[in-house]
């Protein structure tokens, strides 16, 4: 009696793996709009041809250009003028803090968006100046110099006071880039800042309502709630959420999440704050798995051994 | 009254209470095996130890799942995966291997399909098999519908809209079954009920009447042999082991168990840490929203092929082929007209359909998920008419087969 084993085996996972193929990666191919990375290259972007001077970028940010009348820079120790709430009523969102907006952002999508903000945002279909339709941040116009020259500084002087690149945390890329619109309640993040945990009821529910506030406004603001993203990073795929925050258009043409400008290694660290909330415990799971993996191995190995024995006297 | 003897030792007094050697002499020393089995046969034993890795897996995650519309997403999300010890690990057993005991069942239905182990006495082997195939698929959908995902509510909705019947528009009874108009608490309700209580018992059921229905006819073996049990048995028992062709259940045949469900176990376990995005599908990570319709709503993968039976047809043409689809592999001991109990590869035609249905089954499968458009729905359209066909046509091939 020959042994058909070994020809079984190949049959049985030959039709499993195509079935699994085919449910998989091959439908999915199918089912969802292929987006290719550009690599956060912004190449619609115009590169900056000067170099800029922080200390006149000092000046302008605070003064002529009037970016603190509406953003804080803790770091600098210049306040909002209006808290969260507030400022969302009046823009639709509360601007965010720039104190690390250096090391964040691309520096070409600084520049462009001080000059067009509805352009590097890519909502020009929501903001269309011609029409009377303005962006909630002023476009700057120059503060009477060469105004390449001006914009350089200000992105020069936002890129000093800024941590290094490499010091960016997860934690700061979300809240910067993402936080002033998304909720991660995973990881308590609401809209105006992470929930303390109140002694009493009645602050916690008094915070619940400022964010509640803050949410009627930015639903006003954008035409709906941005989803919160707690599960994200297993709903969605990495590449999904990479080529999405690289440009939202590509994927959901018309919308109205703005593309925010960061750095591949800003979008790197915001996508590892999300797999953080939502996959939390994926590093315990490779080393637990290996683990396992090695005992699976060390089980069938003794299976063998003692079916061997066992089976030594009926052949 | 029996007559009872002061015991000489713990197994004496059992056994003059419940006679526990005769017991372990009929279930496992004395319970004859065939020789010529393969793997194949190893598969049933697979199904029990992932049925026991469900069973345990979702004792742990009952502890702290929460039947709620408002909660229940976030006690498995939130909870079990983040802030409960290893109940991430619990979840992705419990997932992975309510994905994986499907593909087990499937290999093991062919495996009787091939060999012909649904006749000749194993009628009542295929009916229970066949219960236990119908009472797991209501449990994954149940099971399902926990975690209050997108996919939960919608394929909730789809799936209990079947029951209208079309232009029957029984919307009473989806009514009645959903506890509602549309999926919300009382529906979870009793879906949690269903998963946790009565489909588990049910299937614990069924796989007690399974096993007592093998007992006597014995499993079929490669050969298609038909072993006199008796003879073979004293071969074995007077010390012939080599010569005869049956072995005892146990050890024999469970150390052949154990080691393929060791291997077994190496790839369940790749799966649930390195490789389970197939089995808990991303879509499902997004919470349930009545107002939003997920693009694509398709099964589990397991569900596709009769799902796309009903798809690419008019709804009550589709529901009639869909029921139809349900019940015919029941069927199969009746539909099947020869008498020969050997592999397919010996019998002619139906070696041919054995092959043309698989592929079919799997074809059908692919095009459950693709999206309905243009080749994938023509081609969809004409495996389900061969489904159909394949079915029509069994009986006549196997009247004229001769015997092997
Ligand atoms: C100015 C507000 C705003 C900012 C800032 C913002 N988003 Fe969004 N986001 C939205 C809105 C609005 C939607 C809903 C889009 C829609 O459905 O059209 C959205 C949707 C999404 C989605 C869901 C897309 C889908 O498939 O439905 C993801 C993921 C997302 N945002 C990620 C991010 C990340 C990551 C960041 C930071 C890098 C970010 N967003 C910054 C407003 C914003
Ligand atoms: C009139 C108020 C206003 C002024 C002045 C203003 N901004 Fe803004 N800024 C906003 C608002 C509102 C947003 C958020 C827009 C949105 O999310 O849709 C914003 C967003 C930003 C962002 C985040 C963009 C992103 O991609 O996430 C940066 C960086 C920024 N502003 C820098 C500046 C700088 C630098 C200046 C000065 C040249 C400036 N802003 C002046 C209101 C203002
Ligand atoms: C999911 C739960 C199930 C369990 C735990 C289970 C278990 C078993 C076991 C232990 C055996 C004996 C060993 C073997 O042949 O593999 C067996 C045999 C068999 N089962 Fe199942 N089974 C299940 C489902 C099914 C289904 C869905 C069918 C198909 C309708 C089926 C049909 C059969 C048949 C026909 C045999 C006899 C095989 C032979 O005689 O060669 N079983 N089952």
């Amino acid at each position: 009696m020959k042994n058909k084993e070994p020809l079984i085996l190949v049959i049985v996972v030959a039709f499993t793996l195509l079935t699994y193929w085919l449910v998989e990666p091959y439908a999915h191919s199918q089912m969802h709009k292929h987006v290719d990375s550009q690599n956060f290259a912004y190449a619609d972007l115009p590169a900056i041809t000067k170099t800029g001077n922080v200390e006149n970028g000092k000046l302008l940010v605070t003064g002529a250009a009037a970016c603190t009348g509406c953003h804080s820079i803790a770091k600098e120790n210049l306040p909002a003028g209006m808290d969260a709430v507030t400022a969302a009523g009046a823009y639709g969102v509360n601007p965010p803090d720039l104190s690390e907006a250096g090391a964040v952002y691309d520096a070409k999508f600084l520049a462009d968006l001080i000059k067009n903000p509805a352009h590097a945002l890519k909502v020009e279909h929501k903001f269309d100046a011609a029409k009377g339709q303005m962006h909630p941040m002023a476009s700057f116009a120059g503060a009477g110099g060469d105004l390449d020259q001006e914009v350089a500084d200000m992105v020069a002087y936002m890129q000093s006071i800024a941590v290094k690149p490499s010091e960016v945390t997860p934690k700061m890329a979300f809240e910067n880039a993402c936080g002033r619109c998304h909720a991660v309640k995973y990881e308590k993040w609401t809209q105006i800042g992470e929930k303390p945990s109140f002694k009493l009821e009645k602050d916690s529910l008094t915070f619940d309502v400022k964010v509640l506030e803050y949410q009627e406004h930015l639903t006003k603001y954008m035409g709906k709630l941005p989803p919160d993203l707690s599960m994200y990073y297993r709903s969605r795929n990495e590449h999904f959420l990479s080529t999405f925050i690289e440009n939202p258009q590509a994927h959901l043409e018309g919308t109205a999440m703005p593309r925010v400008g960061v750095t591949a290694d800003a979008a790197h660290k915001v996508i590892e704050y999300l797999a953080d909330s939502a996959d939390t415990k994926r590093h315990e799971r490779s080393s637990v798995g290996m683990n396992v993996i090695i005992f699976a191995v060390v089980f069938a190995i003794f299976a063998l051994l003692w079916k061997k024995q066992v089976w030594r006297d009926l052949h | 009254m029996a007559h009872f003897t002061k015991a000489t030792s713990v197994k004496d007094w059992l056994n003059q209470r419940m006679a526990i050697e005769k017991v372990e002499k009929v279930m496992a020393s004395e319970y004859w095996i065939p020789k010529n089995i393969n793997f194949l046969w190893a598969m049933g034993m697979v199904l029990a130890i992932t049925f026991a890795l469900l069973l345990v897996s979702g004792i742990f995650l009952l502890m702290y799942y929460q039947p709620h519309v408002n909660t229940a997403f976030d006690s498995v999300n939130f909870t079990i995966m983040r802030e409960v010890d290893y109940g991430w690990l619990w979840r992705h057993v419990h997932g992975v291997a309510a994905s994986v005991v499907f593909l087990v069942i499937y290999i093991h239905m062919f495996t009787g399909i091939y060999y012909g182990s649904y006749k000749k006495g194993r009628e009542m082997i295929w009916i229970s098999g066949m219960l236990l195939f119908v009472t797991f698929s209501a449990e994954a959908f149940s099971g399902y519908m926990l975690p209050w995902g997108q996919m939960s509510y919608w394929a909730g909705m789809v799936i209990t809209n079947i029951f209208s019947l079309g232009d029957l528009h029984l919307d009473g009874l989806v009514e009645w079954i959903r506890g509602d108009y549309v999926p919300g608490q009382a529906f979870l309700n009793r879906f949690f009920m269903l998963h946790a209580l009565l489909l588990p018992l049910a299937i614990m059921g069924l796989i007690g009447l399974h096993f007592a229905a093998l007992r006597i006819p014995h499993v079929n073996n490669q050969d298609g042999e038909e072993i006199d049990f008796d003879v073979e048995a004293k071969k074995y028992l007077s010390g012939d082991k080599a010569g005869s062709k049956v072995i005892r259940f146990a050890n024999d045949f469970m150390s052949k168990d154990l080691m393929v469900v060791g291997i077994f176990l190496i790839f369940f376990f790749y799966l649930v840490f390195f490789h389970y995005g197939f089995a808990l599908d991303p879509v499902n990570f997004d919470p349930a929203d009545p107002l939003k319709t997920p693009a694509h709503i398709y099964p589990e993968w397991y569900f596709l092929w009769s799902y796309e039976i009903l798809r690419p047809f008019s709804v009550n043409i589709g529901l009639v082929a869909f029921g139809f689809a349900q019940v015919i592999f029941m069927l199969l001991p009746w539909l099947d007209r020869s008498p020969n109990a050997v592999p397919a590869s010996r019998r002619g035609a139906f070696s041919v359909w054995f092959w043309v249905l698989l592929a079919d089954m799997i074809t059908l499968t692919a095009m459950g998920k693709l999206p309905p458009e243009g080749i994938f729905s023509t081609i969809g359209l004409v495996a389900a008419l061969l489904f159909i066909a394949l079915w029509v046509v069994l009986p006549f091939i196997t009247k004229n087969e001769k015997k092997a």
